[in-house]
């Protein structure tokens, strides 16, 4: 199996807080792998680097696509977007005044630009794009069972619709590595055990590679080929599901918590 | 209100409506100089409003310098139109003078949109300063004293095609791909970046479309008013102009149109008042933002289905 991400002593610190230290990892195409650890761990702080939000103060982070290799230490946010790499926030950020297809157009809308002139005239090359775009984002909210809230206000919705609909706006983008950030935060068991089966789903579907930061223990067990479990910044075990659990090191970090509850 | 009409024809009609009401109102002499030039006033508030709006209320880009756009658009458009009097030379120096300001705009966008909110303002208002001082110590635009006997070359006609031309590309740029883009990035920066929007590229966009049209109303201004001075384009006309903004709501291109018009009859009709005047128009607006923070409209248009909703409504309560 082919690498997609490798990430080599990755470091990040806010003043002197190292919020994560000389992290080695490595997602292998088509995997779906968990990234756990207690609150405060740096777990989010991966993705925010991973995205470009922040760059690294050290290490390195490969991005394999094809033949291409992308370092995305030194990328803006969007460009890493376009490279194929898309991602949920922990806490959700949906466009909260725009209907729900809107959010989704404007995702889907970023491959098919055209010029300034159809812009402002509205030209039939406007209309085509515009239909093709409102068509493809019709299609992707069937798939995540939203068609019927299409207009309705982002924020009206109930919260395990709006983590449903920043998934399907990250989908829009067509990314080939899909990170997300305890996307069933809030839902209850029910909610759950639907997303847990769409996200097993979409990535069959679209073969994509995902990585996912959850604390639900449920949904991480049981979906996740590998597990990665972060303690302060520092990477304290990886292995399969069952490997992680009897882990002395992992046990002990989580001994403050509750397991399965944050 | 007919659903069977296309809304679109709806507004084509009421717009040609307008246009030949007023147009027949001129010649028959229903409507002096003096009412004309409250509607000159208008229609070019409504042009900087929209274009501002585009700026501040959809972008979420804090701008107190859109009267330094207006003044370059001004300058260029009598500049052009005193040496040659034609029409062409209008139209030329009124589209030349909105392309200066559109460039002008990108020069100062690109370093300063990085800035966030109360940065770019203070930005935005020196580059404002920047360019009144300049046009003070410029010799060909004769300094304070200004430039006076520009030729009148606005007139209804021209008046009314820019106006409706100017909010209607604005009004579509909104409902474009890079318009949308703008939203997102008001709505969430981080995530707008997340899907690969270029926020840095779509806000310098923003920002020249927005001295675009700031230009061009300041090429109306100077062909209609005969005279202008730098002291005219200062930080309170730019504090005029967003006011509008903010009473119309921002993120509402009708919500400026409808405010451009009220302000404008509120002060006419001030006129009456002169010792009064500031004091009643501070406190109409003081009422307003009391009780209607969010501006008159909001982030909403007024459309073709908001008088669907109110007036079969009315008819069913009065039958
Ligand atoms: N922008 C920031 N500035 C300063 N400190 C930050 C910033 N972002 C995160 N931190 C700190 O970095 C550490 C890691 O935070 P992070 O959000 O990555 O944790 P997490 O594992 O996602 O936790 P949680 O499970 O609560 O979401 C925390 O101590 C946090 O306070
Ligand atoms: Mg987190």
């Amino acid at each position: 199996m082919k690498e997609i991400l490798t990430l080599n002593q990755l470091s990040l610190s806010f003043g002197g807080l190292a919020a994560v230290s000389n992290l080695d990892l490595t997602l292998t195409e088509g995997e779906l792998v968990g990234l756990i650890g207690p609150n405060g761990a740096g777990k989010t702080t991966v993705f925010n680097l991973l995205t470009g939000v922040y760059p690294p103060s050290s290490g390195t982070i490969e991005f394999h696509r094809g033949e291409a290799v992308h370092k995305l230490g030194g990328m803006k946010p969007h460009a890493i977007c376009r490279a194929g790499v898309g991602r949920t926030f922990q806490n959700i950020r949906l466009f909260r005044t725009l209907s729900v297809l809107d959010n989704v157009m404007i995702a889907q809308a970023q491959r098919m630009r055209y010029g300034l002139v159809p812009s402002f005239l509205h030209t039939p090359k406007h209309k085509r794009t515009e239909q093709k775009i409102r068509e493809e984002s019709m299609e992707l909210l069937r798939i995540m069972d939203l068609a019927d809230k299409a207009g309705e206000l982002a924020q009206n919705m109930s919260y395990g619709e709006q983590r449903r609909l920043e998934i399907a706006r990250a989908m829009a983008t067509q990314p080939v590595l899909l990170l997300l950030d305890e996307p069933a935060a809030g839902m209850n068991p029910a909610e759950t055990a639907q997303l847990t089966e769409l996200i097993s789903w979409l990535r069959k579907e679209f073969t994509l590679t995902i990585l996912l930061i959850e604390h639900d223990m449920s949904l991480v067990m049981n979906i996740c080929e590998r597990i990665y479990v972060l303690d302060h910044g520092l990477l304290i075990a990886s292995g399969t599901a069952s490997k992680i659990q009897h882990n002395p090191a992992v046990i002990t970090a989580y001994l403050g918590e509750e397991v399965g509850d944050a | 209100m007919n659903t069977r009409f296309p809304s679109w024809l709806i507004k084509v009609v009421a717009l040609l409506m307008t246009y030949l009401i007023v147009f027949a109102l001129i010649s028959a002499g229903a409507i002096d100089d003096y009412v004309l030039i409250t509607m000159v006033t208008i229609c070019i508030n409504i042009i900087l409003a929209t274009s501002l709006n585009l700026i501040t209320g959809f972008t979420g880009q804090f701008s107190l310098g859109h009267a330094g756009f207006m003044a370059i658009g001004a300058y260029t458009t009598a500049l052009i139109t005193m040496r040659f009097p034609s029409i062409w030379a209008f139209l030329g120096g009124v589209l030349l003078g909105a392309i200066i300001a559109a460039i002008v705009g990108f020069l100062i966008g690109l370093p300063t949109l990085r800035l966030r909110g109360d940065y770019l303002a203070i930005a935005t208002l020196g580059m404002a300063e920047i360019i009144r001082v300049l046009l003070l110590n410029f010799e060909f635009t004769n300094g304070a004293a200004g430039l006076s006997g520009i030729p009148r070359n606005v007139d209804w006609t021209w008046l009314f095609v820019f106006t409706a031309g100017s909010v209607l590309l604005i009004s579509n740029f909104l409902k474009s791909i890079p318009g949308r883009d703008l939203i997102a990035i008001r709505e969430d920066e981080i995530a707008a970046s997340s899907i690969g929007i270029n926020a840095v590229r779509a806000k310098t966009l923003a920002f020249v479309v927005g001295a675009f049209f700031g230009g061009l109303a300041g090429g109306l201004y100077s062909a209609y008013f005969y005279f202008i001075k730098p002291d005219l384009f200062g930080f309170l006309k730019s504090i005029d102009i967003l006011i509008i903004v903010v009473l119309g709501g921002l993120g509402s291109l009708s919500g400026s149109v409808i405010a451009a018009i009220l302000l404008a009859l509120i002060s006419t009709w001030l006129q009456d008042f002169p010792e009064m005047r500031m004091i009643i128009y501070g406190l109409i607006l003081v009422v307003i933002m009391v009780f209607r923070p969010q501006g008159l409209l909001g982030d909403r248009e007024l459309s073709m289905d908001t008088f669907k909703r109110i007036v079969p409504r009315r008819r069913k309560g009065t039958s």
